[in-house]
């Protein structure tokens, strides 16, 4: 398999009123072509800043990389000028994003905004554009097509606009797929349905995905590999199954803890009642001062990513 | 048997809908009839889809909306047939949390300000003796006392909601509406947040209306479970016994679309087809028969009531009958 993306010593800044802060530090990671890759973390982890390093949305400053390649089909993205990022977003590598409120402008109709894509990425006229859009509601099986193109943002419900952005997404034929959190803020009936949606879609077209969730059994539905980032490195790394089944890194086992499954009596959350710290350690693994195993190493030293059978890595020193 | 804390009985609550000068008005039916008691210290988690009424239930429970009719009452008084002084003294008794800390908190305010104003309001204490009963709450739920003279955006999600309990716990009330209280918040705090709550309920003798449609978090909570769809209950009892065997099929639609980590691909998921049609004209019937799996031909020309179908619980389908 080819690899479609990689990443290589990525390091993502912000600068703050207290200092540097690293929120991204990636050794290397890449994702083959074809592939379904998830990436899971608690909020503040660095998921979606490493969504928007790539396709380079992040706001400069406060952030700024460091250092670093994110090589896509060969080339560096960071080395690319606006101009020709332009042409690689939403043609190349495109974006569900997170919130379907805020994602579509509110003083277009849905249809203005959906064709306004198709004539600018593809050239399309006026005409064909109506007609592919048409065409790409009945891809995301949004009924009576026409109708819904005709309406603004606010008369469609929460499950309706996801789809939406999701038929933008796939407007431009890109190989490259990036959802954040699609499914965040809808109820379960609806979520299902636009996960299936999103499997679909991917199995027919073929297309590369990071897929960024805040819970693995989620992303566990549609990835074929994951990866665990905690304070903007990554803690493990793997198939579905290792990860899922045989979870080795200490945060990976508190990430699955943490989702209440029973009645109270039958768990213990006081196990996983611990807070990140306001700081990053000068050295030593990141995440040592939650860890309910730490030893006198992992407060010196920082752990590499290391093969533990299979594909499953992790850092720790345990 | 404990004392019933709220007992809620034939609850209506309609919104009108203006219409224009040739149609006539019509009316949001956002609660229809809802029909429960609460005894002191248990759990009730309130489950369904957005649309369905939990909110608008929530919000007349804390009068804040006025209902259509029906009547509710609380520690035996009448929450709508109560002025004055006496309203005053019950609005300390009843408290809520809502979904996005983000936005239940005053961004000008400082936290002694945001969790000492129910105090101020009520109990009119010294300055000193504020600041101390807040420094108590923040301690309370978990948080440095330093807090009080800091702002809402020095805390991450976690940390606010903590604080949005802070002010709700702020005058001992006896019960406490949760409305999403972790929805907005990733899993790591959620957690945290769910022992907090349950460590609070015996502490202070509290109970509560939990609102969520994070079915995995109200089985952790909840011990008894309503079930709502189109301003109606459709299942309703102990909470172990629905999530064993939900009776309803639409309480089974709700269990089995949401993912877990047993599922092994996409297509495990159930979908339910459609949406929810409108509160302005529920289907005739059953107001689920227009995406029920199982429907017949009876459910579309008669209403199923709320029966008792076994020991613990009650629901509304003509399939149980």
């Amino acid at each position: 398999m080819t690899e479609l993306l990689k990443i290589e010593n990525l390091k993502v800044n912000f600068r703050t009123f207290e200092g540097v802060t690293n929120v991204l530090n990636l050794e290397s990671l890449s994702v083959a072509k074809g592939e379904s890759f998830g990436l899971v973390g608690e909020s503040g982890a660095g998921k979606t800043t490493l969504a928007y390093t790539i396709l380079k949305l992040l706001p400069i400053p406060p952030a700024f990389v460091e250092s670093g390649v994110i090589n896509f089909e060969g080339e560096n993205l960071l080395k690319k000028s606006e101009g020709e990022m332009q042409k690689i977003r939403g043609k190349k590598v495109s974006m569900i994003f997170q919130d379907p409120m805020s994602t579509l402008n509110p003083v277009f109709t849905t249809g203005q905004q959906i064709t306004r894509v198709l004539q600018h990425n593809q050239g399309l006229h006026k005409a064909q554009a109506k007609k592919k859009a048409v065409e790409l509601m009945n891809l995301v099986k949004l009924p009576d097509p026409e109708n819904i193109l005709s309406k603004y943002p606010h008369e469609l419900s929460g499950g309706q606009r996801q789809r939406i952005i999701i038929a933008l997404a796939f407007s431009c034929g890109a190989q490259f797929l990036i959802a954040d959190e699609p499914t965040r803020n809808l109820d379960v009936t609806i979520q299902a349905g636009v996960l299936q949606l999103i499997a679909e879609l991917i199995r027919e077209t073929n297309v590369t995905v990071l897929f960024i969730g805040n819970n693995l059994e989620l992303v566990s539905l549609i990835c074929d590999r994951v990866g665990i980032l905690h304070r903007g490195q990554l803690v493990e790394l793997g198939s579905i199954k290792e990860v899922a089944k045989h979870p080795a890194h200490p945060y990976t086992l508190t990430l699955l803890r943490a989702i209440p499954k029973e009645k109270r009596e039958k768990i213990d959350l006081t196990q996983i009642a611990l807070k990140a710290e306001e700081k990053l350690a000068e050295k030593g693994c990141r995440y040592a001062g939650r860890c309910l195993k730490k030893e006198k190493i992992c407060l010196e030293e920082e752990p590499a990513l290391k093969h533990i059978g299979g594909t499953h890595y992790i850092a720790c020193h345990l | 048997m404990n004392e019933t804390i709220l007992s809620v009985k034939d609850l209506v609550k309609y919104f009108p809908v203006r219409g224009g000068v040739f149609t006539k008005a019509q009316w949001v039916k956002a609660v229809d009839g809802v029909n429960f008691e609460l005894e002191k210290g248990r759990v009730l988690g309130l489950v369904g889809e957005s649309g369905c009424g939990k909110t608008t239930l929530v919000n007349v429970l804390l009068k804040l909306e006025e209902p259509t009719s029906g009547k509710v009452f609380f520690e035996g008084t009448d929450l709508f047939n109560t002025h004055g002084q006496q309203l005053r003294r019950l609005r300390k008794n009843i408290q809520i949390v809502f979904q996005d800390p983000f936005w239940s908190l005053n961004p000008r305010w400082l936290i002694r300000n945001i969790i000492g104003e129910p105090i101020q309001v009520h109990l009119k204490p010294p300055l000193s003796q504020l600041v101390k009963m807040v420094e108590d709450l923040l301690e309370l739920v978990g948080l440095p006392r330093e807090a009080v003279y800091q702002y809402p955006h020095e805390f991450s999600g976690g940390q606010r909601q903590r604080i949005a309990i802070a002010r709700a716990l702020a005058l001992r009330p006896k019960l406490v509406v949760l409305d999403e209280p972790t929805s907005s918040i990733d899993a790591l705090s959620q957690a945290q947040i769910l022992s907090l709550l349950m460590d609070l309920k015996n502490k202070m003798d509290l109970t509560y209306i939990l609102v969520s449609h994070d079915l995995r978090v109200v089985h952790y909570m909840a011990d008894e479970i309503a079930v709502m769809y189109l301003g109606k209950f459709v299942e309703y009892g102990d909470a172990e016994a629905i999530f064993q065997k939900p009776a309803h099929p639409y309480t089974q639609a709700l269990f089995k679309s949401a993912p877990s980590i047993g599922a092994e691909s996409v297509n495990d998921l159930f979908i339910l087809p459609g949406n929810v049609p409108s509160a302005i004209n529920p289907p005739s019937g059953c107001r689920f028969h227009t995406r029920c799996p199982q429907v017949m031909e009876i459910c579309s020309q008669k209403e199923p009531p709320l029966v008792k179908i076994d020991r613990d619980r009650l629901a509304a389908c003509h399939l149980l009958n």
